[in-house]
């Protein structure tokens, strides 16, 4: 009897060794390979300092890429996310240089409030043409990733845009460079955005439907979801995450112009996929998303102290990168 | 010996298993089966959902390979090559969840993977003529040129099946090719068999349809949770023998006794003069605690009906008002939460998340019980699973499958129970019991008829004659988009429905 009871926890124990998913344990190998080799390559890398300092840097593209990842997930794309954050930071920028309000203080909380309802409302957009315009969201949001690009440029006549005053500028710096019990602000919203999302996404009614529609929006309909709220929701999200992006951009350089923000889209979806998530649409990993955009930032960072490969080649690598995910992806699909 | 029917008895063992197993992931599903194949014999698999009659034939034609045990195929121990490429050695199988690629046309998949030239080039013409051949054999009207995805499902199974039939093929395998197939169909479907077999081929038939494997098949084997147990000549059993040995024990009435319901009774959902593309004019009444069937022809408009009422489709024309209050047209919340639900025939595409667990489908369409503010609680929704577990007896070994991975059986019964997990009031069921085994349609039966005495109201939608005549107490016969007669009482009956349903009687409808 005793026994009989042992063998099936042993049992139960080793099944549940092999339900562990690959998909969703190899971007986290991944993540530790690379601390080993950056290590390897210089001593200073494995530091606090470096690594605070690295994933500081990757919150843009990390908080995008949350939002990506409901994007993705029910199916769609957003190529726009890029110029999105050059438009809405433009826009935010000329709010607090227009002076309507004369308090720095509620000046800024009335920024915020802008920039926020600013990027929704660019999700939004990006929604209701993929929905109910009915058209590819491939090619609607490379429209008006288009018209985004090109409002922010008419908006800086091509030059940049600066936020002018320094009162404002100094209560707005501790968003960027200040810290919260010692850990720097990026990565606490870093951390606050993805335990919403991760919640949103595996523990409430809206993230099952994302997941329904994205892996069959026919079974998603049969099922009484509606699918072209879900989708539409899914891009005011991602829209909502390129603004908590811009939050964080603007009191770091003070300023904007029509290169802002250029390949993000391309940054945005490495991280996304690189993450584990299926491109196809039907599985949402919000931290492996995190972990994608986190090894984007340290690659970036290890070929800069390191002196094997020219920091110009950046781009090429992160090109590489995805590619490489993605062929990782495929062959796990078919070993399981 | 040629002259009979059966002679197939003793030809030579084409393909046999010897001591197969088989595991998925540590979970074992086949025990030791022993199974053989003789040239020129139609060999019935049978078995409950899950006792793993598709995985043995799947194992049989390469698309999964044993864990342990021993194929041999004319005498000799083989290693059968995976993912159809056993097609070269004469083994074909017809597989129970349709593997067509649906951007192609029918042509195209015909000859896939073996198109035909013509110095070089692609020999259209031929391939066509060929294609319009087999179908024709087969009785089908499928146009050679149509989209896969834009054929239904019954006609997508005559395309895997004349697929399959073209490939001169020494060893067949159909897993459950009639379940989507009208009567009609089938008796093509079987001519063909027969003629194959007549002239050597070997056929494997897995079905739950007893009286189609007492008509076609020369032997049975029967398998009971992944063990073998029992071989013999069909002629020496009979229906209930092998559902006895399927299930083992004896099994008591399949249909529970029909209530009549009381005509003082309140009429929940009407429907008045409902157009649609197809359908045309359609008027009928439910009332409170009532089964009402609908029969008639594949391809007669019931399913485009039931759409529309549930609001998945919009209407042309026409009301579908429930307990007073009019449904607007194409909207599936409003059908739901005036307590409306359908339930898909089409499981694969419409009905289960192939790629999610159990527990992900089954609350799909119900997740506003399982917590609040859109938060959802996992306990109570693992209560939910148990209930279905146990109510609709979903059987699988391991309980984090993803739903594609069940047996056809059981992804039904988890279809059935994520639709009831809404406790509709009114209820559409499409196919209720497609393949399903007895012992469950008997469980599925009673629970529909329990739902009824519960004051709810059932819409039975079934091809299978018997279902209907066994389940409901009026029935409705369609038509080319109409209904054409409205049955009650004594007069339902398998040659009155056929008489309406094949258009030799019409009657107004009530
Ligand atoms: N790829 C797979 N991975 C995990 N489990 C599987 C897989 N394929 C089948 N199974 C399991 O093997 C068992 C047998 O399934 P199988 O499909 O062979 O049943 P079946 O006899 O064909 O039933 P049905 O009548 O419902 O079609 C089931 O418990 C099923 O969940
Ligand atoms: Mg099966």
């Amino acid at each position: 009897m005793d026994t009989s009871v042992n063998e099936e926890t042993r049992d139960e124990r080793r099944r549940n060794w092999r339900d562990i998913d690959l998909r969703a344990v190899a971007p986290f190998a991944a993540l530790i390979l690379l601390l080993i080799l950056g290590a390897l390559v210089n001593p200073n890398f494995i530091g606090l300092n470096n690594l605070a300092n690295v994933a500081t840097r990757s919150a843009f593209i990390a908080i995008i890429a949350i939002g990506a990842t409901f994007v993705i997930s029910s199916g769609d794309l957003d190529l726009s996310v890029g110029a999105m954050v050059a438009f809405v930071a433009s826009l935010m920028i000329l709010f607090m240089n227009s002076g309507v309000i004369a308090d720095p203080a509620l000046m800024l909380t009335a920024a915020v409030l802008f920039a926020v309802v600013a990027g929704s409302l660019c999700g939004l957009a990006n929604g209701l043409i993929t929905t109910v315009g009915r058209i590819e969201p491939f090619i609607a949001t490379l429209g008006t990733m288009g018209i985004y690009r090109g409002l922010t440029t008419w908006l800086s006549q091509g030059g940049a845009i600066t936020l002018k005053d320094p009162a404002l500028q100094e209560i707005y710096r501790p968003a960027y460079f200040g810290s919260i019990l010692g850990i720097p602000v990026p990565i606490v919203v870093i951390l606050a955005v993805t335990c919403v999302a991760a919640f949103i996404l595996y523990r409430t009614r809206y993230g099952r439907h994302v997941v329904a529609v994205g892996s069959n929006a026919d079974v998603a309909r049969y099922s009484g979801i509606p699918v072209n709220r879900v989708r539409t929701i899914a891009f005011v999200i991602q829209g909502l995450c390129v603004a908590i992006a811009v939050l964080l951009y603007v009191p770091r350089l003070g300023s904007t112009s029509a290169t802002t923000g250029i390949l993000w889209e391309l940054q945005a979806i490495t991280a996304v996929v690189v993450g584990g998530t299926a491109l196809k649409g039907g599985a949402g990993r919000v931290w492996g998303t995190i972990c994608g955009a986190f090894i984007l930032e340290l690659v970036g960072n290890i070929m800069l102290l390191s002196n094997f490969i020219s920091e110009y080649l950046i781009g090429a690598i992160q090109g590489t990168i995805i590619i490489v995910a993605m062929l990782v992806q495929r062959s796990l699909v078919r070993k399981s | 010996m040629s002259s009979q029917t059966s002679g197939a008895g003793d030809g030579a063992v084409v393909l046999s298993a010897r001591r197969i197993s088989k595991s998925f992931n540590g979970v074992q599903v086949l025990f030791s089966v022993d199974f053989d194949l003789r040239a020129g014999e139609i060999h019935a698999l049978m078995g409950e959902n899950g006792a793993g009659k598709s995985t043995l034939v799947k194992i049989l034609s390469g698309f999964e390979q044993p864990t342990s045990g021993e194929i041999t195929l004319d005498g000799h121990a083989v290693t059968l090559p995976p993912n159809g490429a056993a097609e070269a050695l004469g083994i074909v199988i017809i597989h129970q969840e349709f593997n067509l690629a649906e951007h192609l046309t029918v042509t195209e998949s015909l000859f896939l993977g073996r198109e035909v030239t013509r110095f070089g080039v692609l020999d259209r013409k031929f391939m066509r003529a060929e294609t319009r051949r087999v179908l024709d054999l087969l009785g089908s009207h499928v146009d050679e040129n149509a989209m896969i995805s834009s054929l239904s499902i019954a006609d997508k199974q005559m395309v895997e099946i004349a697929k399959a039939i073209s490939r001169d093929a020494r060893v067949v395998f159909m897993d459950e090719p009639t379940a989507v197939l009208s009567r009609e169909e089938t008796n093509f479907l079987f001519k063909q068999v027969r003629k194959l077999r007549d002239q050597g081929t070997s056929f494997v038939f897995v079905s739950h349809k007893l009286d189609e494997v007492m008509e076609l098949t020369d032997r049975v084997t029967v398998l009971r949770d992944g063990q073998w147990i029992k071989t013999s000549p069909t002629s020496i059993l009979d229906g209930e023998s092998i559902a006895q040995l399927m299930v083992g024990r004896e099994l008591s009435k399949l249909y529970p006794a029909k209530r009549e319901p009381n005509v003082d009774e309140e009429i929940v959902l009407s429907v008045d003069a409902l157009s649609t593309g197809y359908v045309k004019d359609v008027t009928f009444n439910v009332r409170k605690g009532e089964i009402l069937g609908f029969s008639g022809m594949i391809g007669s408009g019931r399913t485009e009906l039931m759409e529309a009422i549930a609001g998945l489709r919009s209407r042309a024309s026409g009301e579908v008002i429930i307990r007073g209050a009019t449904v607007p047209s194409g909207d599936v919340h409003a059908a739901n939460r005036q307590g409306l639900a359908y339930m898909t025939k089409d499981r694969k595409s419409k009905g289960l998340l192939l790629n999610s667990r159990m527990t992900a489908n089954l609350t799909l369409q119900s997740l506003e019980n399982h917590g609040k503010l859109g938060y959802l609680s996992p306990a109570s929704e693992a209560q939910a699973l148990e209930r279905a577990r146990r109510r609709f007896d979903i059987r699988v070994r391991d309980g984090n499958v993803v739903a594609g991975r069940m047996s056809g059986g059981n992804q039904q019964k988890l279809l059935l129970a994520k639709v009831m997990e809404t406790e509709p009031e009114i209820i559409i069921i499409d196919e209720p019991t497609r393949g399903i085994d007895v012992g469950t349609k008997q469980q599925i039966y009673h629970f529909i008829s329990a739902l009824a005495r519960d004051g709810r109201s059932i819409i039975v939608v079934s091809s299978e004659m018997p279902e209907v005549i066994g389940l409901c107490t009026r029935v409705a016969v369609m038509r080319e988009g109409r209904i054409v007669g409205m049955l009650e009482g004594d007069e339902i009956s398998e040659q009155e429905i056929m008489r309406y349903a094949a258009g030799l009687k019409k009657k107004a409808a009530a």
